[in-house]
C-alpha cells in the first residue's frame, strides 16, 4: 500500500501520523514544494513580532519524523492522473498512489489593483513569505497595510515591531466588522492607535506606485495618495484549485467531500483548507481556515485512508487569536453579514460565525476584558471573549453540547448583568449535572 | 499583567511553586513554540501540549515564562499533585 500525501501543512502531517497509528508497514510519501516542510503557519506572526526565532516554529524532531517512517519528496505535483492512480511532478517523473491526500491549502487572494506586483507588495501565506517582509521591513520606512480578519492585524502588529510606521486602510467604518462588534471593533483600533498605527477608515486602494519597479506610495479610491515603501495585503485567501480543475473531482469553493474526508473518487481524499466538507448536522458544505479542523481533518482522512472508518464531527467553530495584543477566543456564531475588507473568508475564520440565527447579544466588560455572549431561546450560541479567557473553555462546552441555559437566560438579558458571574456559576451547576 | 493574572484566584505563588504544574489546553494551541523557545531551562513544553499532557518535566521550575507568554492562552498552573491538599 502506498499513501502520497500533498502537502505539508497540519493536515498533511496529522494525516501522515494518523496513518503509521493504524498502518505500521505501508510506504507513506508526502510530496510538496514547500523548501521548509512542516512548521507552524499560525507562529508565524509571531516571527514577524520577532517573539520567536524562525527555527522554533518546527515543532517535530528528526527522531520523530523516523519514527514516523515517511519519506518526504519536495517537488511540484503539475497534474493528477486518476486513471493511472498517478502523479506527475514538476512535469516530468510519475509517483503512482493507492491512497491520495489532497492536502494543498489555500493561498492568499492577489492584490487586483495596478502595481501590485511591485516589489515592496507582500503577503502572509508561507516562512518564505514572512521573510521576505523581514529582509525588506526597515526600521524608520512606511508601510501600508490592507485587508482585514487576523491575517492583516498580524502584518500591521508585525511590520509595527520591526520599527517601521504603519497605515492601516479600511473599506469600512471599523475593524472586522461582520465578527466583532462596534465595541471590540473599537477596542482593537483604539489599541492599534495607542501603538502608533494610523488608521483610514472608508479608505480603499486604487492603485499601487512605482518608482524602479518598487513601491512609492499608493493611491486611493478619492485620490488621496500615501507615500510608503512597503504595502502588505490579506483581503482573503482562496482554495488552491488549480491543481484538480481536469480531475472532474466534484469541487464548489473547495474540493468537496464527505464526512470520511473522501471526494467523488473513492482513493482521494481532502483535508484542511482546501476542503469543503458536508456536514452531516446542517447539510451543508464549508469551508474553515482554522489550524484546529485542518489538524482534526488531517487526522479523520488518514484513518480513513488507513481502512479504519472515521467521521470528523465538525465542533462549534472555535478560534483563539492576538488581536492588538488581546487574547481573543471566539466561539461559535458571533458575526453576520459580508466585511467588506475581506473577499471570500478570512484565514482564522468560519463560515458559521456569519449563520446568525434569532440571536439576541448580551455583553459585559471593558477594553481588556470583555466578554460577548449571543443567545438564541434555550442555548448559547457563540461568544467571544478579549482578555480575561477564565471561561473560553466552559463557554465552549456549554456552546458545543446546546446546554439549555433557561435557568440563567433572563439574568443574562438584564442590563448591566454580571455575565461572568452568572455564566461561572451556571457552568459548576451544569457540570455538575454531567457528572451524575 | 499577564504574570500576576497567573497566580490570582486563591493559589498563592507559593502553592504553585511546590505543587503546581504547568498544564494545557491543547485545543488553544497551533505549535506555534514560544513556550518551548523562551522555557529557560529548554524544555520543550510544546511537546508536552501536543500530547496533552502537564508539563510533568522533573526539571521544570514554574517560573512561569512559557504561561505568560503563551499568545494563545494555552497553558495554565493547577494543581495536580494526587498528594496536596485538596482546595475547598
Amino acid at each position: 500500500m502506498r499513501y502520497v500525501i500533498i502537502g505539508a501543512g497540519v493536515a498533511g502531517i496529522s494525516a501522515v501520523e494518523a496513518i503509521r497509528s493504524v498502518d505500521t508497514v505501508g510506504e507513506i510519501i508526502m510530496i510538496s514544494d514547500d523548501p521548509h516542510g512542516y512548521y507552524s503557519r499560525p507562529g508565524l506572526a509571531y516571527f514577524l513580532t520577532g517573539e520567536l526565532h524562525d527555527k522554533a516554529l518546527f515543532p517535530r524532531t528528526k527522531e520523530h519524523y523516523k519514527r514516523l517512517n515517511f519519506n518526504y519528496l519536495r517537488g511540484r505535483v503539475t497534474r493528477i492522473l486518476r486513471s493511472d492512480h498517478a502523479l506527475l511532478i514538476d512535469g516530468k517523473s510519475r509517483l503512482v498512489y493507492d491512497k491520495l491526500l489532497l492536502a494543498i491549502g489555500a493561498r492568499a487572494t492577489p492584490l487586483d489593483v495596478p502595481g501590485a506586483k511591485l516589489e515592496g507588495v507582500v503577503k502572509l501565506d508561507h516562512l518564505e513569505d514572512a521573510k521576505n517582509i523581514l529582509k525588506q521591513a526597515k526600521r524608520g520606512k512606511t508601510a501600508v497595510v490592507v485587508g482585514g480578519g487576523i491575517t492583516a492585524l498580524e502584518l500591521t502588529e508585525g511590520l509595527l515591531a520591526r520599527g517601521m510606521k504603519v497605515h492601516y486602510l479600511l473599506r469600512g467604518d471599523r475593524y472586522w466588522s461582520n465578527v466583532l462588534d462596534k465595541h471590540e471593533s473599537e477596542v482593537v483600533e483604539n489599541r492599534l492607535e495607542e501603538e502608533g498605527v494610523t488608521l483610514h477608515h472608508h479608505s480603499e486602494l486604487k492603485e499601487v506606485i512605482g518608482r524602479h519597479g518598487r513601491v512609492s506610495g499608493v493611491v486611493l479610491q478619492d485620490e488621496r495618495a500615501l507615500k510608503c515603501d512597503m504595502l502588505a495585503y490579506a483581503v482573503g485567501i482562496r482554495p488552491c484549485l488549480e491543481l484538480i480543475q481536469e480531475t472532474n473531482l466534484a469541487k464548489d469553493r473547495g474540493i468537496l467531500v464527505n464526512e470520511h474526508m473522501q471526494t467523488t473518487d473513492p482513493n482521494i481524499y481532502a483535508a484542511g483548507d482546501v476542503a469543503q466538507v458536508f456536514d452531516p448536522l446542517t447539510g451543508k458544505s464549508v469551508l474553515d481556515s482554522l489550524w484546529n479542523p485542518a489538524h482534526e481533518q488531517g487526522q479523520v482522512a488518514g484513518l480513513n485512508m488507513a481502512g479504519r472508518k472515521t467521521a470528523y464531527l465538525k465542533s462549534a467553530p472555535f478560534n483563539v487569536t492576538r488581536l492588538a495584543g488581546l487574547t481573543t477566543t471566539i466561539i461559535g456564531v458571533v458575526g453576520h453579514g459580508k466585511d467588506d475588507d475581506m473577499i471570500g473568508i478570512a484565514r482564522g475564520d468560519s463560515e458559521t460565525w456569519r449563520q446568525l440565527p434569532e440571536a439576541i447579544v448580551a455583553q459585559s466588560g471593558f477594553d481588556v476584558n470583555h466578554m460577548r455572549l449571543l443567545i438564541s431561546e434555550k442555548n448559547l450560541v457563540g461568544a467571544i471573549l478579549m482578555g480575561d479567557q477564565t471561561l473560553s473553555r466552559p463557554l465552549q462546552k456549554m456552546i458545543a453540547a446546546k446546554a439549555d441555559i433557561s435557568p440563567i437566560r433572563d439574568l443574562l438579558m438584564q442590563p448591566n448583568a454580571p455575565l461572568a458571574d452568572l455564566i461561572a456559576q451556571f457552568w459548576m451547576s451544569w457540570r455538575a449535572t454531567l457528572a451524575l | 499583567m499577564a504574570l500576576l493574572n497567573i497566580f490570582k484566584n486563591d493559589t498563592s505563588k507559593r502553592v504553585v511553586l511546590t505543587t503546581g504544574r504547568v498544564v494545557s489546553e491543547s485545543s488553544r494551541c497551533v505549535q506555534c513554540g514560544i513556550c518551548s523557545y523562551n522555557c529557560p531551562i529548554g524544555i520543550d513544553v510544546r511537546a508536552h501540549v501536543w500530547r496533552s499532557e502537564p508539563v510533568n518535566h522533573s526539571e521544570c521550575l514554574t517560573c512561569g515564562e512559557c504561561v505568560a507568554r503563551c499568545p494563545r492562552g494555552v497553558l495554565s498552573f493547577a494543581q495536580t499533585d494526587l498528594f496536596a491538599r485538596r482546595k475547598e
